[in-house]
């Protein structure tokens, strides 16, 4: 899953590592402000712990061998932040020491693996493993399952990655310039393989790793456990005073939103079955296409999907107000609102499955 | 997979990444043309380069900066067996493998056509196929140059003075150093666990072992980074991190780091 220089183009690699920074930001944040300067020697073995546990040859029904990425066993124990950092670092050294995955490509690598994979794997470990005791084997099915979803979803990211360079990125001949199959090809090509063997090999190790743990040494299980009030309490806390600057920020770029109405246009690629029939949408799909004319009719398969769902709020302009300006910003608030309201959902749910201390499973 | 061969394996990997490690150490210390330049001059320029790879779209552009990339390493003392072993090789496998289906699947102008007509290889298909082959070539050539003709100190010294963070600086010269020990120690313990295993081990009993050999490991790492915490604190170490920064740039970096962005630059306009 290390993708190396070349697969992706330049601009690709330059969001996802604006995406990586801020992923890393977040995470540097959060380990100096919940933590002591303890966190810098475990993030550091806890990274080379997962080095060298990407080198163990596991093998998997069927008689094959797989590799684990380690993501799943650092997020348990040490928890997201730290997970995030001690992948990347050990990403890092695999590229810039052992040159093993790309430095172009770093901040992708690190996006896929340390971010998608801890977090995902962080909430799926968190949903199933909800109340469970230390000892619980449930916390054991929650393992198997964080390592093989993380590990599916960071593949499944890198294969749209990959998918997408295609689409964007061709010479004038219609030559692909980086990666060159589509998403129809790369994502069944890349997800096979992570769904027969590395997700198992995530998830297998993860497991036996959570099991010994919970023999040898549980208090390594307690910290991403849910089950200590006390530091649940002071996470409530911090929480809540750190996310005062985020309600704010939110609240600016909200207001910023009716900016979108001066642009001119739309963006490349997103257009509608019937600007393809309309002269004045084939002239804009040819304006901004360097005048390459618009196909004559509408392609079939747009044509097929286009009608499948209709968007309640079509073009962020609800049908009752007149002004755009206001149309996009009531669009936008809605749309906060929504995933506020997802958010919300989620955390009752966690928050509801969550036993007390000790609590069995 | 036999028991001795799943250790074998692990065993193997460990010491292929301990063996790159001094290989890479070895060809740092001897006199050549990049171990002459300040290590920021090599990062930047390096990394210019690489960047230059993957901005031009023209494959004569990309393989003339391959060619360039081997002009380095002979005059780096960089041995063209390694560079074929630890790179051309693996890569060509790999991304050639990746690159193959492309001849037939990306849709143009066909140049061959098997005599059922079942198959063609489509001229746009050749030319991704080949600029994404020598484009990987070259990029993963110019930044195992950077791997093989500088110390990783240097590597971390040249990051602190790009504005890395000192905390990300300090883990990683920590992660490193520690890689090698838990590798060593994982290694040890595998082959003990060799010397001692009679008969051949089903499937799950080597999971089982596998799992537990890691738990052990894990263990002993949380105990070494408590250990090295202690040290730490008992050295004074408040969460203040302080690096020496001797490098100190002469006529001879300033003319490689010229050198290195013109040709960067020239290779980004040509290659557009």
């Amino acid at each position: 899953m290390h993708i190396p220089d070349g697969y992706l183009s330049p601009s690709t690699c330059a969001v996802l590592y604006v995406g990586a920074g801020l992923g890393w930001y977040g995470a540097l944040r959060r380990i100096r402000r919940t933590l002591t300067t303890r966190m810098v020697p475990l993030i550091s073995v806890f990274a080379a712990f997962s080095f060298v546990l990407m080198m163990f040859n596991l093998p998997l029904p069927g008689g094959t061998t797989g590799h684990a990425l380690g993501v799943t066993i650092a997020v348990i124990v040490i928890g997201p932040a730290g997970s995030i950092m001690a992948i990347s670092i050990a990403i890092a050294i695999q590229a810039l020491f052992f040159g093993d995955g790309g430095i172009t490509t770093l901040g992708a690598n690190c996006v896929n693996m340390a971010i998608v994979g801890s977090l995902v794997a962080y909430v799926a470990y968190r949903m199933i493993s909800s109340g469970a005791a230390i000892t619980s084997r449930r916390r054991l099915i929650a393992a198997a399952a964080a390592g093989y979803l993380a590990t599916n979803a960071a593949a499944f990211i890198a294969a749209v990655e990959f998918g997408i360079q295609p689409l964007l990125f061709r010479n004038a001949g219609g030559v692909p310039l980086y990666a060159p199959y589509s998403l129809g090809v790369a994502i069944p090509a890349m997800m096979i393989g992570h769904l027969a063997i590395a997700g198992v090999a995530e998830g297998a190790i993860a497991t036996g790793l959570v099991a010994f743990l919970q023999g040898a040494d549980p208090a390594l299980l307690h910290s991403t456990s849910g089950l200590a009030p006390d530091s649940s309490a002071a996470y409530s806390s911090t929480s809540l005073r750190s996310l005062r600057k985020l309600w704010i920020s939110v609240a600016l770029l909200l207001l910023l939103t009716p900016l979108g109405v001066l642009t001119a246009g739309k963006a490349w690629g997103e257009w509608n079955a019937s600007e393809y029939s309309a002269a004045a949408g084939r002239a804009r799909i040819a304006a901004s296409s360097q005048n390459q004319p618009a196909p004559s009719e509408t392609p079939t398969g747009l044509q097929r999907l286009s009608s499948l769902w209709t968007a309640p709020i079509a073009d962020y302009a609800p049908q009752i107000v007149k002004s755009p300006a206001l149309g996009y910003l009531l669009s936008g608030m809605f749309g906060v609102g929504l995933v506020m309201s997802l958010c919300f959902a989620m955390q009752s749910l966690l928050l509801r499955r969550r036993g007390g201390p000790g609590q069995a499973a | 997979m036999s028991s001795d061969r799943t250790i074998g394996a692990t065993l193997v990997g460990l010491a292929r990444a301990l063996g790159h490690a001094l290989v890479s150490e070895q060809v740092a210390r001897q006199p050549g043309l990049l171990q002459a330049f300040d290590p920021r001059v090599r990062v930047a320029g390096l990394l210019g380069l690489v960047l230059a790879v993957t901005l031009s779209h023209r494959i004569s552009v990309v393989l003339a900066l391959l060619c360039a990339a081997v002009l380095i390493a002979l005059l780096s003392k960089v041995s063209l067996m390694t560079l074929t072993t630890r790179v051309w090789l693996v890569v060509l496998l790999f991304t050639g493998v990746i690159a193959l289906p492309a001849l037939f699947l990306t849709p143009g102008d066909a140049i061959f056509t098997t005599a059922d007509g079942g198959l063609r290889i489509t001229a746009q298909g050749a030319t991704t196929a080949l600029l994404l082959i020598a484009r990987v070539e070259a990029a993963v050539t110019l930044t195992t140059l950077l791997v093989l003709c500088t110390p990783w100190m240097h590597v971390l010294k040249a990051l602190r003075a790009f504005r890395i963070p000192q905390e990300v600086v300090m883990m990683l010269a920590m992660t490193h150093r520690y890689i090698f020990l838990l590798a060593e120690t994982a290694s040890q313990m595998f082959e003990s666990r060799r010397s001692r295993t009679v008969g051949v081990l089903t499937g799950p009993e080597q999971r089982r072992m596998t799992a537990r050999t890691a738990g052990v490991l894990l263990s002993k790492s949380v105990e070494l980074s408590n250990d090295v915490f202690l040290a730490m604190q008992s050295r004074g170490f408040r969460g203040d991190v302080k690096i020496l920064s001797e490098f100190r740039m002469r006529v001879w970096d300033y003319v490689g780091l010229t050198a290195f962005l013109v040709i960067a630059i020239l290779a980004v306009w040509m290659g557009r």
